[in-house]
């Protein structure tokens, strides 16, 4: 067969000789499947979750020692020494080299990694489950006896400065240090990312002591998940990581305070052609009775792809590729970040939907119509993330480090059933009113300032 | 199976997932766009989600999600997929949204200039305000390719999406979207559909009254190896610091699979894990390159086209090491591996990694539908996919000795990217 010389018109093609069709309805939606998980605290103090998930043959591994800055502010040489731990802590011990590392862990198919943030350490990875003894051998050597070797901290020191040159050419990152600064002040929590000069100054030796002192089982958790018997896992890990030790306790950080309504700051970015909106308020915890509601709430608002903000300002207005309201929890507390970007010649049209949005969170509550989709997609979402190894595992860590069990998940969808419309208003009168939020806009000043300053509440900060 | 219309149909029921997925995977992908309308494949996926007969337009996202369920669409060079994961519950419901706009998509204008408006946005925000946008996708193949269908930016052009009609949708659409030109693959959770029959009948149901269209001959994308090194530079205003890509082809993975894998497992012996070739060498023993990475597929990862494709090394580095150093080592551990390959141990390793990865990505409903329907779109062989961790622990020292050879004997692109902040840069 040939391709067609003619085709039929888009009007022809949108119709047939049947007509719309009736949508097919919803069956029942089965329970979230959830594994048991075994919790128990070694003698060294370090607590271990451990759940058998069945599939693929292997193994989700997260270690989370709280590390966070000694003091109430941000301390720039802790960060870099931080950094620059995480960094290295794979590329030596007492017996292993940095190459001897990776060929035993990849002989089982296992990758292990290494993250910092202002709140923590995270070891992560994963493997043949078949491997597992190998993984955690590597891990307890680590753990206990990670030398930091010079060559390879003055090796990694460079690349890292480099590598934050990079980072910090990125929009999306000086979008996020901005609004950390601008949220949280001089706090631990607001400072994510050292300066170059930093890094270049941190020795091995300083290094060497960072992780003597503070990477500590006391204080944190181990979670396994996978093809694994919890029980013989947890044996097994009890054996091997026997030798962690330390008087000490891993530092948890210290809630921060919320942020403040203000105006929005203006960024200069130079030749942006685009401009990262990032709003931001106070919002509810897991543990808080209100969560539920507050999530529906969130999903209306801007959580999901048919989100009134998301069907506003790009199905409607081609103003964005991607708008996305969500939570992030810290100690203590937990916000709600609002965050797109647009063409700079929409910018200001962008933040008045948005503000324009928001009001209508409160004045024109979501319908019943809007809460049951979001209720739906709540629930399904929670089905589709949980249903792998390691959508489960990064949950888990989550809960267990905001004091919540597997059971918090267990009710999830019982809570989500049980929220009423009224309380969904309540909710979105109280945390999504305008008036409520601070954050940022970074772009070129020189061509959004104008019309954004004429909206009103906006001040002009500095240059990224 | 194969539906009269010609469509084909791929069921993988998998019960101890308590979800399900449903993807169409259409033959068409951005090397086939015409000249002057490049862009248009990726821009004509955005309007498959702007309504059809049945669904007002947002009603096929609003469906999805509120059916508890998850969607997106991708285009690649040689195809376009569509795909929505769901509570087995909501099967039915995801066949019928699939179905009404393959049938049926509401074309118009209103929704074109939409479109076009986001998918600006969208290289604005993935290519033209940040560092290395479009490094290497966009900027390699105009390098090491001639012929427009290889070399051009699949993105598009601004002025060229700015002209897209709508008459040029209703053409795209009837030429590659007839169902003898596409296949739907449902993976996952059938136990509330009825088994394999009961999901099949309800494909039928669904599918089956899409009228039958001339499916469209697929024309051959191949071109000549080059002979020697091409090469090119571009500035980049938001790049810190230069970055440069390698481009070489590679073997057609539909008539020569075992030389196609021996080339994926090269870009793993040189690049993954930290005992990797280039890793000990460029980054640790002479301290040239910040990152580098090697790829075998040009989008990031194996067996995702059709030939040609491109096997990529990447690097980052600093402005004082001059490229020709960089490229001057790969060339010398190239030659290494080309004359002794590499060890039994080395090589085991990597395989031992990569079927762990493939394990890891197959825990997915997601990811284990679209490998499945990708591999029997492109080369009529979904079970490519579950025989992968065997196939590539078979791959033999000499195959990957073998790749390196024909890399370093053929011609190759050099793209060199260089930091341009002036007058627009960053302050």
């Amino acid at each position: 067969m040939s391709a067609p010389t003619t085709h039929r018109t888009a009007e022809e093609i949108g119709r047939t000789g049947t007509g719309p069709r009736p949508l097919p309805p919803l069956g029942d939606t089965r329970e979230v499947p959830l594994p048991d998980v075994t919790t128990t605290t070694l003698p060294n103090g370090l607590r271990v979750l451990a759940a058998h998930r069945s599939g693929v043959p292997m193994v989700e591994m997260r270690l989370r020692v709280p590390f966070a800055a000694p003091g109430d502010t941000a301390d720039p040489a802790f960060t870099a020494r931080a950094e620059l731990l995480s960094s290295t802590m794979l590329t030596g011990t007492a017996t292993r080299d940095r190459v001897g590392i990776d060929d035993e862990l990849a002989s089982v198919g296992a990758d292990l990694g290494v993250a910092v943030d202002p709140e923590r350490v995270l070891v992560h990875g994963s493997g043949l489950a078949a491997g597992l003894p190998v993984m955690v051998g590597v891990l307890a050597d680590v753990l206990t006896a990670a030398a930091y070797p010079d060559r390879e901290v003055v090796r990694e020191r460079e690349r890292l400065v480099e590598r934050i040159s990079v980072a910090r050419a990125q929009p999306s990152t000086v979008a996020r240090e901005a609004l950390q600064r601008k949220r949280f002040g001089s706090h631990p929590v607001a400072l994510e990312m050292p300066t170059g000069e930093a890094v270049a100054a941190v020795e091995a030796i300083e290094v060497r002591a960072l992780h003597r002192a503070g990477i500590v089982p006391r204080g944190s958790t181990l979670v396994l998940v996978g093809d694994i018997d919890p029980d013989a896992a947890i044996a097994a890990v009890t054996e091997q990581l026997a030798g962690w030790t330390s008087s000490a306790r891993a530092h948890e950080l210290g809630a921060p305070p919320m942020p403040a309504p203000s105006d929005l700051e203006l960024v200069h970015r130079a030749g942006s052609v685009q401009s990262q909106l990032r709003l931001s308020a106070p919002a509810p915890r897991r543990a808080d009775p209100r969560y539920a509601a507050f999530q529906l709430a969130n999903l209306v608002f801007g959580g999901y792809f048919s989100s009134r903000w998301m069907e506003n300002i790009r199905e409607d207005k081609g103003y964005t590729y991607g708008a996305h309201s969500g939570v992030e929890f810290l100690p203590g507390g937990a916000v709600l970040g609002v965050e797109t970007d647009v063409a700079s010649d929409v910018t200001a049209a962008a933040l008045l939907e948005t503000r324009y949005e928001l009001g209508r969170m409160t004045a024109v509550p979501p319908t019943v119509d809007e809460i049951d989709a979001a209720r739906r997609y709540a629930i399904g979402a929670l089905l589709i993330s949980l249903d792998s190894q390691g959508g489960l595992a990064s949950t888990l860590a989550a809960l267990d480090a905001d004091g919540l069990s597997v059971d918090w998940l267990r009710e999830r969808p019982v809570r989500l059933e049980a929220v009423t419309p009224e309380e969904v208003a309540e909710i979105a009168l109280e945390f999504f009113a305008p008036s409520r939020f601070t954050g940022v806009i970074v772009g070129d000043a020189e061509v959004v300032g104008p019309r954004l300053r004429a909206l009103g509440g906006i001040s002009t900060g500095g240059i990224a | 199976m194969t539906l009269p219309n010609g469509l084909r149909v791929l069921l993988v029921p998998d019960p101890a997932t308590p979800v399900v997925g449903v993807a169409v995977h259409v033959d068409v992908g951005f090397r086939s766009e015409p000249e002057g309308r490049t862009g248009f494949a990726h821009l004509f996926e955005h309007l498959m989600f702007q309504g059809s007969e049945s669904l007002e337009k947002l009603a096929h996202f609003r469906h999805v999600q509120g059916s508890g369920g998850i969607f997106n669409g991708s285009t690649h060079q040689d195809y376009t997929d569509y795909f929505e994961v769901l509570p087995g519950a909501a099967l039915e419901r995801a066949l019928f949204l699939e179905a009404d706009r393959l049938r049926a998509p509401k074309l118009t204008e209103e929704n074109l200039r939409n479109q076009v408006d986001v998918v600006k946005e969208e290289i604005r925000l993935n290519v033209l305000n940040r560092p290395y946008g479009g490094f290497p996708w966009i900027l390699l193949p105009p390098v090491l390719y001639d012929t427009f269908p290889n070399a051009h930016n699949g993105y598009g052009d601004f002025s060229e999406l700015e002209q897209a009609s709508l008459d040029d949708a209703a053409s795209f659409f009837d030429t590659f979207y007839a169902p003898g030109n596409a296949m739907v693959t449902v993976h996952g959770d059938f136990g509330s559909a009825g088994g394999v029959d009961g999901v099949m009948a309800l494909v039928e149901k669904h599918f089956g009254d899409i009228p039958a269209r001339p499916t469209p001959v697929r024309p051959s994308f191949g071109e000549p190896v080059p002979g020697s090194e091409k090469r090119q530079s571009v500035p980049d205003a938001h790049a810190p610091l230069p970055a440069l890509a390698v481009g070489y082809r590679v073997p057609d993975p539909t008539t020569d699979l075992d030389g196609y894998l021996g080339h994926s497992l090269l870009a793993s012996v040189l690049s993954e894990g930290e005992a990797a070739r280039l890793q000990r060498r460029l980054v640790h023993a002479d301290g040239l390159v910040t990152d580098v990475s090697a790829s075998n597929g040009l989008m990031g990862g194996p067996l995702d086209a059709r030939d040609p494709d491109t096997f990529t090394i990447t690097a980052v580095h600093p402005g004082t090491v001059d490229p020709d150093r960089v490229l001057g080592a790969i060339d010398e551990e190239l030659d290494k591996l080309a004359a002794e390959g590499p060890s039994t141990d080395e090589l085991a390793r990597q395989s031992a990694r990569w079927a762990a990865a493939l394990h890891h990505e197959d825990d997915r409903v997601m990811y284990r539908m679209l490998g499945l329907g990708a591999r029997e779109l492109l080369y009529g062989r979904a079970e490519i996919a579950t025989e992968l961790p065997a196939r590539i622990a078979a791959v033999t020292p000499e195959q990957v000795r073998a790749a390196a050879e024909a890399l370093r004997s053929a011609g190759r692109a050099v793209l060199l990217v260089e930091p341009a902040a002036g007058e627009e840069g960053d302050a």
